[in-house]
């Protein structure tokens, strides 16, 4: 039976893993090549960096830790951040990136995702969604933001389930649903919102932002139907650690890799 | 161990090769990417990898000439790994983009995983042993490995299904005959027990000479 995966998430500015709590107020958690190594040990089942600089030069930084991690470390990794052309893509995949998450560039040009995967293969490429639920809307709808790493984000007048949906259709091969309600909050994900990606798609839907323990997990899981969660503060900072997490989610009969 | 020999991954455009690289360099080895005939017919173990599309790896296969290379690696039980794209195109056809025919050293077909469930098959999922086979010296029986297809393959032969593995059907997941093995896996994704599969091979590989 396929399993549930457990995937921690770094931030990376720099060349060092940072995470926001609502995006902004980074502190320092460490080298992303040891906590890499550090995490498949624990037994996390693929590796998301996430890119949180612009810069180019900096973008030289990210894909040298890109390689080292790749050369150390035998489980998927993706990266994401930043991503505007098909030649990033490619140059993150020859330094090692198993796939790429696309997010603002695909919803300002959804052939983006059509372009890449139609180069690199849909197995590639993961759409990263920011969503936002519509205050007072019954019944409930999420918008999708874009450039949520630099401030509050911007609202991008799609619908989130509508934009699922398209990217599927253009080639995303699996989506990072991340709700910037929930996202550093550590009271759980928005489960509403995963369940209507996850029953609109046909692709697999990782979880993420929100996560504070592994009930939260656990509920992504089976009440919003994730295929996978991603979390990173209640990893980083040794609250939980992920080999307890599968033992929980075990318990409770989640199909688990112990 | 000893270390020699050369250790040919083909290059034939079907996506990135960077983590089976890393694999092999993991294990001490040095791989040779190739896409030149004499290259992988030097070689002491052969390695098809592949992501992608089947209908434009096989016009690619044939662009580079290397159809008839394969063939013969097969029918000589050349120390050969396949590896998700690299199993498919071993069969004799897939419905893949409205069907391409594919190398045939395997009688059989390769079909789309059936409706109702995720696809991709995505993630990590446990392998079933149907055989021994030095492949999986030193793995337990239902391990997880990493998987991303669409597709499956029917071998019309059942002796030369190694590995089955349930994701709404059960399917193969791993052939062998002989020292012919490939996997609808990812073994260099799969971690320590993945770097086995390949440490395995190789051991295999250098037992020839």
């Amino acid at each position: 039976m396929l399993t549930k995966r457990i995937i921690p998430c770094l931030d990376v500015k720099g060349g060092r893993v940072v995470k926001g709590v609502k995006f902004r107020a980074h502190r320092d958690a460490g080298d992303p090549v040891e906590l890499a190594a550090f995490y498949n040990n624990e037994g996390a089942d693929e590796l998301v960096f996430y890119d949180i600089t612009a810069s180019s030069e900096e973008r030289g930084i990210m894909r040298e830790v890109v390689e080292r991690t790749a050369n150390s470390v035998f489980i998927p990794l993706t990266v994401g951040g930043g991503l505007r052309t098909v030649e990033d893509i490619q140059r993150m995949l020859e330094s090692g990136a198993d796939k790429v998450s696309v997010n603002t560039a695909a919803v300002l040009d959804p052939t983006f995702i059509s372009r890449g995967a139609d180069r690199f293969g849909s197995q590639c490429i993961v759409l990263g969604m920011d969503a936002r639920r519509v205050p007072g809307a019954d019944p409930l709808r999420w918008e999708v933001f874009t450039h949520t790493g630099a401030d509050g984000g911007r609202p991008a007048s799609l619908d989130a389930i509508e934009w699922a949906v398209r990217a599927v259709e253009l080639g995303a091969g699996e989506i990072v649903v991340n709700s910037i309600d929930a996202d550093g909050t550590k009271s759980g994900y928005d489960v509403e919102l995963l369940r209507a990606i996850s029953e609109a798609v046909t692709v697999p839907v990782v979880a993420s932002g929100g996560a504070g323990t592994p009930e939260d997990l656990y509920q992504a899981l089976v009440a919003g139907k994730a295929d996978a969660v991603l979390a990173a503060s209640i990893f980083h900072y040794g609250e939980h650690s992920i080999h307890d997490v599968k033992e929980y989610l075990n318990r409770k009969n989640i199909p688990v890799r112990i | 161990m000893a270390k020699q020999g050369t250790i040919a991954v083909i290059d034939y455009g079907a996506g990135n090769l960077r983590s089976v690289i890393n694999a092999i360099t993991r294990l001490g080895y040095q791989p040779r990417v190739t896409r030149c005939a004499e290259d992988i017919l030097a070689a002491q173990m052969v390695i098809l990898p592949g992501v992608g599309a089947a209908g434009t790896a096989m016009t690619n296969l044939a662009k580079l000439g290397l159809i008839g290379i394969i063939r013969r690696l097969a029918e000589e039980n050349r120390p050969f790994l396949g590896i998700c794209l690299g199993l498919q195109v071993l069969f004799e056809e897939t419905e893949e983009g409205g069907g391409a025919k594919c190398l045939g050293i395997f009688p059989g077909k390769v079909r789309r995983l059936p409706p109702g469930l995720k696809i991709p098959h995505m993630g990590w999922n446990q392998v079933k042993q149907r055989v021994v086979h030095p492949v999986f010296d030193g793995i337990p029986d239902n391990a997880d490995f990493y998987f991303v297809h669409s597709y499956y393959a029917v071998p019309e032969d059942g002796t030369v299904i190694a590995g089955e593995t349930d994701y709404g059907i059960t399917f193969c997941s791993a052939v062998a005959r002989g020292n012919l093995v490939a996997t609808q896996f990812h073994p260099e994704k799969s971690g320590e027990l993945g770097l086995k599969i390949y440490a395995n091979l190789l051991a295999l590989s250098q037992l020839r000479n």
